[in-house]
This record gives structure tokens, sequence and C-alpha cells, in this order.
């Protein structure tokens, strides 16, 4: 952390201005569009047309839509069962990835990674054709199933890594200390796990709730999610209201980001 | 306080015998160094007392009681890591009254013990810090502590010093010697530091390929090798191979390839076996070569290199086609230089009789 802070420090002062521009110029290309949104969403005029005048009124009209405010429901309740779901289940799978040797075990680890690089549209028309074809059909039950099944491979891979530094001898310790199994897994192996766990269970979260392709193809009519909610909207027609819900959107998944950046540190030991 | 048995102890990896055989018992009280290479098997030992390991063969005896069925959480046993292994996640104080905490010991009890343990190490005034908070050496005393406040009746140390400078090592030499020998309980160590396991142990076993090649206190050990591993393994050593030429009232003869001839204490020695012989470098004594006083024990050669180090100076020296590290004393003997044709003498006691 500290060694990091003084490259950046040091390259600056001796690094010309151009090093700083870009770095401002790439800030901007990211942030931009977002800002622009969102302060649109604080705008009065309907047209997007300026000036600015502030006013709140389509947060209001949005508090009035009720099928906005449905599929808000249904993406948070998803989300959350979600989290619940595949962090369990893959913090187990890390578990037994990191400790136990059985057969298949390198393959299985292998095949964690192509679901991350396959496209969601692919995946999500997999899934509708076997959910069709197994009678598990379409509704939130096939929405919530395909998010922990997009959501497992990263908190396998994100547990398992906070695992892979994990020093065993904290565990043959707290053995010869007295503690049975059970005790030595709550009080030394989780807590010592724990930051991986949540970074993990945020990881899962973002995944759920940020996820429109599959939740489009697995939602019946009638049933939406907040992002398919969105794209149905804007079809109809563009409207500061969709502003103000993405601003919602934006800001919650930021301030998960952030919170996940503060726990995992993306790879490194805090 | 605790008397543990390893009795034809076994452990195999595929091919490989970690412990071969191995037998071997530590006495109650007794601070005991288990000394050898890396995958010599003291390891391995010391896992299988812990119960980290399960042997393939033999048992481990607790007092009198096989405890190789007895999962590790319930034989009682203290034990402190290379790198101490402290929970990152508690403090000092919580560290060392975990053991307490999960045997459900009262709270005031544990505050009593943990701060008894706290100032036998000497930390008091640290029990809030967090292990990141704290020296090398602190955590070590923590991780003693912690070992120790449970009672256990035998304490295990694996490369207990290994982590810490030099300086710092020494000091806790010291203490651990102090700490253990205030509480009374029998310690079972592993080092490679050969010097750490002399000054520790009160008796130490040679590992060599799943064996123990030689127990005994670390002045036997030294002084009297039986075998050539055990005689380099500890210290240095000269070797000098032969046969032996004559045998009279247990001292034998042996011819050396140089020509030379040793007088050897020996017994059940034949006329004509092979005989190898080992010499400390510092039982050598160095004669100019125009001392030609005839006798056994003497080598003539000549001075190769020379290694000064303040108080005392190392010397190769040539000798036929063998090269023999003689160590002397800067006692105000002129250093000698390369080249000098010398004679090397020694005490027929100074050679002991080595298997090879």
């Amino acid at each position: 952390m500290s060694a990091a802070k003084t490259t950046s420090v040091s390259s600056f002062k001796i690094g010309p201005l151009v090093l700083r521009l870009h770095l401002v110029l790439v800030l901007l290309f990211l942030y931009v569009p977002i800002i622009v949104m969102a302060a649109l969403s604080f705008n009065q005029s309907q047209l997007y047309e300026l000036p600015f005048t502030f006013d709140l009124v389509w947060y209001k009209s949005l508090a009035g839509d009720s099928r906005l405010i449905d599929a808000g429901i249904n993406s948070v309740v998803i989300a959350v069962i979600n989290t619940v779901v595949a962090t369990v289940l893959g913090t187990m799978a890390a578990l037994a990835f990191a400790r136990y040797q059985f057969r298949g075990k390198s393959l299985l680890q292998l095949l964690l990674f192509p679901p991350i690089t396959i496209p969601w549209l692919v995946i999500g028309t997999a899934m509708l054709v076997f959910f069709f074809w197994t009678g598990i059909g379409r509704g939130l039950h096939a929405i919530l199933l395909g998010h922990v099944a997009l959501s497992l491979p990263y908190v396998i891979i994100v547990v398992g890594a906070r695992l892979a530094n994990f020093p065993r001898q904290m565990e043959e310790a707290a053995a010869t200390l007295g503690a049975t199994p059970w005790q030595t897994f709550w009080r030394v192996t989780a807590p010592i796990l724990a930051p991986g766990v949540i970074a993990a269970a945020l990881f899962a979260f973002a995944v759920s709730f940020d996820q429109f392709v599959i939740s489009y193809f697995l939602a019946p009519p009638g049933v939406t999610t907040l992002p398919v909610a969105i794209y149905a909207a804007i079809r109809k027609g563009f409207t500061p209201e969709i502003n103000a819900i993405s601003t919602i959107i934006i800001v919650v998944s930021m301030g998960i980001m952030l919170i996940t950046a503060r726990f995992y540190r993306f790879g490194g030991e805090r | 306080m605790s008397q543990v048995e390893i009795i034809n102890a076994v452990k195999r990896y595929g091919e490989l015998a970690a412990l071969d055989h191995v037998s071997m018992t530590f006495k109650d009280g007794e601070f005991f160094g288990l000394l050898g290479p890396s995958g010599s098997g003291k390891t391995t030992m010391l896992r299988a007392i812990a119960g980290f390991v399960v042997l393939d063969e033999g048992e481990v005896r607790l007092d009198g009681k096989n405890i190789g069925a007895t999962p590790v959480h319930q034989r009682n046993i203290g034990m402190v890591f290379q790198n101490y292994a402290l929970f990152p996640h508690m403090t000092v104080a919580e560290n060392v009254a975990f053991g307490l905490d999960v045997r459900r010991v009262s709270s005031s009890e544990q505050k009593q013990r943990v701060s008894e343990a706290l100032s036998m190490v000497r930390l008091v005034g640290l029990e809030a810090r967090k292990p990141k908070q704290l020296s090398g050496g602190q955590q070590q005393r923590v991780a003693l502590a912690r070992a120790l406040v449970t009672r256990p009746r035998v304490l295990l140390l694996d490369e207990p010093l290994g982590a810490l400078d030099k300086h710092l090592r020494q000091e806790m030499q010291i203490e651990l010697k102090r700490i253990q020998r205030d509480v009374g309980i029998t310690t079972i160590f592993v080092t490679h530091d050969q010097e750490e396991a002399l000054t520790l142990s009160d008796r130490i076993a040679i590992f060599n390929a799943g064996k123990i090649v030689q127990a005994g206190s670390p002045g036997e050990v030294y002084a009297r090798p039986t075998n050539r591993f055990a005689a380099g393994f500890l210290g240095e050593a000269n070797f000098l191979s032969g046969k032996v030429g004559g045998v009279t009232n247990g001292w034998a003869q042996v011819a050396l390839d140089s020509g030379a001839i040793a007088s050897v204490e020996g017994q059940n020695l034949q006329i004509g076996q092979q005989a190898l012989l080992a010499v400390r470098p510092e039982r050598l004594a160095i004669h100019a070569s125009s001392d030609t006083t005839a006798g056994n024990n003497r080598l003539a050669g000549t001075v190769g290199e020379v290694i000064f180090s303040g108080n005392s100076t190392s010397y190769r020296i040539h000798c036929g086609n063998q090269i023999l590290s003689v160590f002397r004393q800067n006692d105000g003997q002129a250093i000698l230089a390369s080249g000098t044709p010398v004679n090397l003498t020694w005490e027929p006691d100074d050679a002991v009789l080595v298997a090879e």
C-alpha cells in the first residue's frame, strides 16, 4: 500500500504533465455520460432541454410508477436471495477445492472460467432452452436459478483467492489448543476468511442486480426486474424518469463496488 | 509433565520413508532437540506426536498410553509453530486465552492465567495489541504463552527461533531455556541449526533419511560420534580411513591410507578390516616440519588456505590427496603462511572410530 503510494507520488513529480492529463481524460471518458445522465434526472424539462432547472419531479413521478417499483422490488429480492445462496454454495465449493483432493478436481476448476467469458446472451439462450425443455419454465424462480449459476464462479474464484493465502498452521494451532474442528472453523477459519466472503457476496449481489440479458430471457410476461423494466420503458419513449431510476441504480452499484474494494483490495492482502 | 515414547514408528509418503522404524523415549521434563537436514524425518516425528501425522506403523505413547487414535485437540499438547501462527483477528490477550476459552474456563480464571502467562514471557502491557503490531521476538513470546497457558503435558517447538535474527535468537534461546526450566515441561523441538540444538538441549537426536543415527547429550554426541553422518553433521570432522593392523587391550593400530599409523579405542575389531576415524579440527595440533619426532598419530602436510577470523584461524592442510581442516585459537602463535610444510599430530583419545 505505502509502496504504491510512493511510486505514484514520485512518478507525478518526475513524469510529465501528460500523465496527469491522460488520467483526467480517462476519468472524464468514464464518468461524463453518467454525470450528464444523473444531472438530467434533476432537470425539469421532459425533452432534456436546457437551461438546467433543478426539480425532483422525475423522482416524484418515479415514486408513483408501480411498474418500475415492482420491478425494483423483484430485483432487490432476487439479488438478496441470490447473494445468500451463491455465497454459501460458492464458499463451500471454494473450501472443497482448497482442502480436498478428489477426482476431476482440476477439470472442475478449469471449467469455472468459461462461464465468465461466454457472452450472457449465449448463456441466456441456453438457459431459456434448457428451462423450457426440463419444465422449469420461466418466472422469478428461473431468474433466480440463472443468477445463482452466473454468480457462483465469481464467488468461488474470489473466496478461493483468499483461501490460497490461508495459513493452515492457524487451524493446526487452534487444534493443539484444544479447539474442536467446529470451534476451529467458526473462531479461526471463518473470521480470517470473512473479508473474502464479504467481497464475494458483494460481487454476487452486483452480478444479479445489474443482470439484464438472463432476466429478460427468463421473465414471463407481466413479471420484470428493474433492468428489464427500464429497457421496456425506453422502447416506449425516453423520459427523465429513466434517468432518475438509473441514477439510483448507479449510486447503489457504486456504493457496493466501493465497499467491495474496501474488503477485497483486488487480490492483495489488506 | 509427561514422558513421550515413540515405538517403531514408520511413516511413508509414497516410496519415501519419512520415518523408518524409529524408536525414542523423551523423558519427563527433558529438553530434547531433533536435529537433521530437511527431509530427514524430524518434523514428521514432531507432527506425529502432535497428531497431525498418522503413523503407518508403530505407536506414540504419552505416559505409557497409546495416543495414536486420539485427535489433536484432545491430546493436550502445546505447540509453537515456525511462523507462530498467531490468530491475526485476535489481540494478544485473546490469542493467549483461546485455549482456555475453548475449554470453557471461567472468564475470571482466564484473566488470571493469561496475565500469569504473559508475565512469564515478559509481555505484560501488550494485551490489547494485535499480532501485526508486535516484533518477531514478541510474537514468539505470545506463541509460547499461548501454548503453555493450557498447562499441556508436552511442549513441541517447530524451528522455534528460525524466523528471528541472530541477536534476538540468542536472547530467545536463553529465555526459552529459563521458561522451560521454570515450567519443567517435557519439551521436544525441531531445528536444523546445530548451535541451537547444542545450546538448548539436554539431549539431542540426529536424524538422517528417516532414521535416528545417534542420540545422546550434546557433549557426548559431539565428542563420541558413532557414525560418519553424525560426526559430519554436528560440527566439523576430518575423516581418516585405513585398515586395522593390530589390536591390543581394546586399542587398535590403524594403518592409514597415507601410510601413517593411528591408535584408536575400539572393541571387536578384526585385523585387516576397514576402519574410519573422525578427528575434530580443534584436536589437531600443528607442528613445524623440522620437528621429526617419530610416532603414531602423525601426518605430514602443507598449509593450504588460511582463514583468519579474529580470535581463531582455520587452516586447510593438504596431506597427500586429502585436505584436513585444523582450527587454532589465536593465543600468541604466529599465523602460518600458505605453502608452509607442517606436521599434524593428535592424542589417541581425540580420534574416534565411526561407522561408514
